[in-house]
């Protein structure tokens, strides 16, 4: 048992529905307790999506945990089968069923025979997976399920296609500003000539599975839903896959020359002439996507230097902590995230780009090391953006969870060309309320009131003299917290217990350089 | 109490509803000294962070013991682990009462929970209140049901001593200020010893509390109350009287335990209910009612406009926290025509009165009775909206959007639950909101009627 407040990742259903409701025609019944189908909330309120959500419950009420589930479930699968024929049925387990430890694949083999649809069941135990790995899972396994079947039936295809061509794998439902994303990388690979062949799983259906092998190569832009995929088609077709984030100039390089790597192999198998992107990389960088010239101008200057810490989903936190760094010159104190089971992965891509790594899912140990850096801006979840509000400090939002006000209308990728563009924006307005407060402090102020306790957790038990308090509160916003800490820390060491604009002062000059 | 007679009907039970457990929310705002910990694994931490959105920052006062692979096999030591959780909780928020919400997970693993609540509350001092709220067992709503009827246990035995002494111990300004000497006013109102029960925000339950008052009625304590401490007596000669139509355990247990006398009247949502309500009371304790009837009509009139709006409007209501008689009733007295009543679970006794005002309402309003379906199947309900068209139907948030892509105007029922609609003055709320969808939409773009990229209505 273990106490907590906040999870940065949902449980395992939460995965399969996402990665069920992405495909076309793939209906997911969870064997549920009423009230568990609050995935159906989420999708149509956060995404607003328009249409009903496929994803029904069979509901275990307490005549079923008495009984037992199995005629109750397969009940609810035919009727599914019959009113709407999906392709597949993913029959899709919550942490009742693990607990029940009903025999759920028994059932599956009996649906599948009375059923005209397919039946899955989702692979995913609630005590060892959490929403990201079930995502990953179930998406890889619907997509082998289907090309085997092509392939017993002979109907898998393997010819390549003539043209160079890519698989998109790892898009989903409820995916930080997936959607976009996955509009923003179409268009960078149409514009290096690439077709898409498949995305996988968003609105793709089941049924084209055959046809996956005949792309070049697959990219999956993002660790979270999409790894497990591409490593089974390279078992299975030797596919190749890019698992670069191509978030920012440098890592869009990157990407796009693995991709050109990739198809010069087969265009000299293919005897056809090779491709060079040096080119269109060049233009877009100097020309298209505005993050390169931004990082030189006077603007951005005013936030190089100054300290930030991210964290965050595996693949957002380490592209926002590369941004920041290598492009923008800011400083990152620390960098994290709560996906555990990645932790090796993250290490090596931060490596050297931090001061700290900090791999926790327990939030208020995120938010007390944020507390202690008093950095200039936050990058994280909007549970950051909270503890951002608290102690005074702007945070821009980058990965899951999120909120409504994160499924943005507009068009606002992360990835590629115009998703630097975004990027840029959104860290140099993060920084800039900092910036505003400056003037209106120094002239005055309007934050009077008392002085703002910048600490997450406070327990000091010195006095602060009214005097004193007010001096505190002309200090620019953006800076008072670290000033009073440095402060405290100083009468502390001279056994002082009541601070003075005296003993503020004396602190001030012992600690400036 | 009679049930009476119409056309009920039981569905498959496949329908949308929050988790019981989202009770946490409202409860742990209303009682002020509490903590909630909901027992339960991840799907009950993510179902309350996403559906209480906000509040979940602002330090509240509730959280999740999560249990882990090893707690479901029994490796570890139930009692050793709630007792490190619920010492960890007393030393950082220091509560005056723990509420352990049971979940379907300590259901199926048969967790004792009341034993060990029983015994921890011994060893740390603190009171452990025990709620079984569960999905496998009850939809939304009745999640209060259980914590209250789970409440009603710790009430103080009723001292029939000073209640003989025609003293008034509640302070009927509703301020639940602590009852020390100092602060014991004497009313000249008529003493009834009535105890109302049911969970309104704070600023809603003065109303129904001054209802009484201006009836000479002396609300003596309602439950809960704003303070654990402060927990109303109860026992033989104690009237209780339900405020909200989903609490029928609690009337229950407090008939069954307590010996207390029910009062069973509709709801006061809406003018029309809260004059019955009152005038139920007034009957029971026999008082003559005062000048009901003109603040009703004084309410209706100033409701005028937005019945201009709605009248006529036919209404489909899904089912989702059982508060959808009431709400209907209302309607029809507005004026709209009710096509069907979902309901997650329908009390005939605890909501006689109800029905049966539902029913003459439909008499006076010459318009049919609706159909009732208790456990509604959403899917079927899908498919009957796609035949009778309504204007608006009454549903939950995952319905809400795709069925405002099929042009079907609606308003999300959880609304309901936590906005302010009991008592005279709230009235104009509840229409406020009912209204909004239909205002906001003057059908001036016919061709955008459908939405939906997949065909018409189609689940
Ligand atoms: S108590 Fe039951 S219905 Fe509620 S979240 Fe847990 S499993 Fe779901």
């Amino acid at each position: 048992m273990k106490l907590a407040y906040w999870m940065y990742a949902g449980p395992a259903h939460i995965g399969t529905s996402r990665v069920a409701s992405s495909f076309r025609n793939v209906h997911a019944v969870m064997h549920a307790p009423l009230g568990d189908d609050y995935f159906n909330v989420m999708r149509s309120m956060s995404e607003r999506e328009r249409d009903f959500t496929p994803v029904t419950a069979s509901i275990a009420d307490r005549h079923v945990l008495a009984r037992g589930s199995q005629e109750k479930v397969a009940n609810n699968m035919n009727r599914k089968d019959e009113e709407q024929r999906p392709d597949p049925i993913v029959l899709t387990p919550t942490c009742t069923s693990s607990t029940l430890q009903e025999d759920l694949q028994n059932l599956v083999n009996r649906a599948l025979i009375s059923s005209m649809s397919d039946v899955i069941f989702a692979d995913v135990n609630h005590y060892r997976v959490n929403e990201f790995q079930a995502a990953d899972r179930t998406s890889e396994q619907t997509v082998r399920h289907y090309v085997n079947k092509a392939i017993e039936r002979g109907a898998s295809n393997r010819s390549v296609t003539n043209a160079p061509s890519a698989n998109i794998i790892g898009m989903s439902t409820s995916g930080f500003h997936a959607q976009h994303d996955c509009r923003e990388l179409k268009r960078l690979l149409q514009g290096l000539g690439i077709l898409v062949n498949q995305i996988i799983p968003e609105g793709a259906s089941l049924k084209d599975s055959k046809d996956l092998p005949r792309a070049w190569s697959n990219t999956v832009p993002h660790r979270e839903a999409g790894p497990m995929t591409a490593i089974f088609s390279k078992k299975e077709f030797g596919m190749p896959h890019v698992s670069i984030t191509p978030a920012g100039p440098l890592d869009a390089a990157d990407f796009i020359g693995r991709i050109e790597g990739y198809i010069n192999a087969w265009a000299s198998v293919l005897s056809e002439k090779g491709v060079d992107y040096e080119p269109y990389v060049v233009n877009q960088t100097r020309f298209v996507s505005q993050a390169a010239w931004f990082s030189r101008t006077i603007d951005c200057q005013n936030p190089t230097g100054k300290e930030a810490v991210v964290s965050g989903d595996a693949t957002h936190a380490v592209s926002i902590t590369k941004i920041l760094v290598k492009e923008m010159g800011i400083r990152v104190r620390r960098s994290g995230t709560h996906r555990r089971h990645d932790t090796e992965w993250f290490n090596e891509q931060i490596q050297g780009l931090c001061d700290e790594i900090l791999v926790t899912e327990n939030h208020t140990e995120v938010g007390d090391a944020t507390a202690r850096v008093e950095p200039s801006a936050i990058f994280g979840t909007q549970t950051e953006r909270h503890t951002g509000k608290r102690i005074n400090i702007p945070c821009g939002v980058i990965p899951s969870p999120v909120h409504i006000q994160n499924f943005p209308l507009g068009y606002r990728p992360l990835l590629g060309y115009e998703g630097a563009n975004q990027i840029a924006d959104s860290v140099y307005n993060s920084f800039n309320p900092g910036m505003e407060d400056y003037p209106s402090d120094v002239s005055g102020g309007h934050d009077t009131k008392g002085v703002v306790t910048k600490l997450s957790s406070n327990k000091e038990d010195l006095k602060w003299t009214t005097e004193s308090q007010l001096e505190l509160s002309k200090i620019p916003g953006f800076v008072r917290g670290k000033i009073k800490r440095k402060t405290e820390v100083f009468a502390k060491q001279n056994n002082i217990s009541e601070i003075t604009i005296d003993v503020m002062y004396a602190a001030r000059e012992s600690f400036s350089p | 109490m009679k049930t009476i007679d119409t056309a009920f009907e039981c569905e498959t039970g496949s329908y949308h509803t929050f988790c019981p457990i989202s009770c946490v929310a409202w409860l742990y705002q209303k009682i002020e000294d509490s903590f909630f910990l909901v027992i339960g694994t991840k799907t009950r931490g993510y179902f309350l962070q996403n559906a209480l959105g906000v509040t979940i920052f602002a330090e509240p006062r509730y959280a999740m013991a999560e249990l882990e692979e090893a707690d479901i096999s029994a490796q570890l030591n139930d009692r050793e682990e709630s007792k490190e959780i619920c010492i960890q909780i007393r030393r950082d928020r220091n509560p005056s009462v723990i509420i352990w919400i049971g979940t379907c997970t300590t259901e199926i693993i048969k967790m004792d929970l009341e034993g060990m609540a029983s015994k921890l509350e011994r060893e740390i001092g603190i009171p452990i209140i025990v709620a079984r709220a569960n999905g496998s067992d009850y939809a939304f709503t009745q999640g209060e049901d259980t914590a209250l009827a789970a409440m009603v246990h710790r009430c103080p035995v009723i001292d029939m001593a000073i209640s003989k002494n025609e003293v008034c111990m509640g302070d009927c300004d509703n301020s639940y200020k602590s009852k020390d000497q100092s602060q014991i006013k004497t009313y000249k109102l008529e003493t009834h010893n009535l105890v109302l029960f049911g969970s309104l925000p704070s600023n809603v339950a003065s109303q129904p509390n001054s209802e009484p008052k201006h009836q000479n009625i002396c609300v003596t304590g309602w439950l809960p109350s704003h303070r654990y401490a402060e927990l109303p007596s109860l026992g033989e000669g104690i009237y209780v009287c339900g405020v909200n139509p989903f609490l029928s355990r609690t009337a229950t247990i407090l008939m069954r335990r307590r010996k207390c006398r029910l009062i069973g009247a509709p709801f006061p949502i809406g003018p029309d209910g809260t004059r019955a309500w009152m005038e139920r009371i007034c009957d029971v304790l026999g008082m003559k009612p005062k000048g009901l009837k003109e603040k009703e009509e004084q309410i209706w009139k100033n409701l005028s406009k937005y019945i201009k709006i709605i009248g006529g409007k036919s209404v489909f209501s899904m089912g989702d926290n059982l508060l959808e008689i009431s709400l209907a009733r209302f309607s029809v007295r507005c004026g709209m025509i009710v096509y069907e009543i979902g309901i997650p679970y329908l009390d005939k006794r605890y909501q006689a009165a109800e029905l049966s005002l539902l029913k003459t309402t439909c008499e006076v309003m010459n318009i049919p009775m609706p159909r009732i379906v208790e456990k509604p199947d959403n899917y079927n309900q899908v498919q009957r909206m796609h035949e009778l068209e309504p204007d608006l139907a009454f549903t939950g948030m995952a319905h809400a959007n795709p069925l405002e892509a099929r042009g079907i105007d609606t308003k999300w029922s959880v609304e309901f639950t936590f906005a302010q609609i009991h008592g005279f003055a709230n009235a104009a709320d509840v229409l406020e909101s009912v209204t909004r969808p239909l205002m906001r939409n003057p059908g001036s773009i016919p061709s955008w009627k459908n939405l939906s990229k997949q065909e018409p209505l189609h689940c």
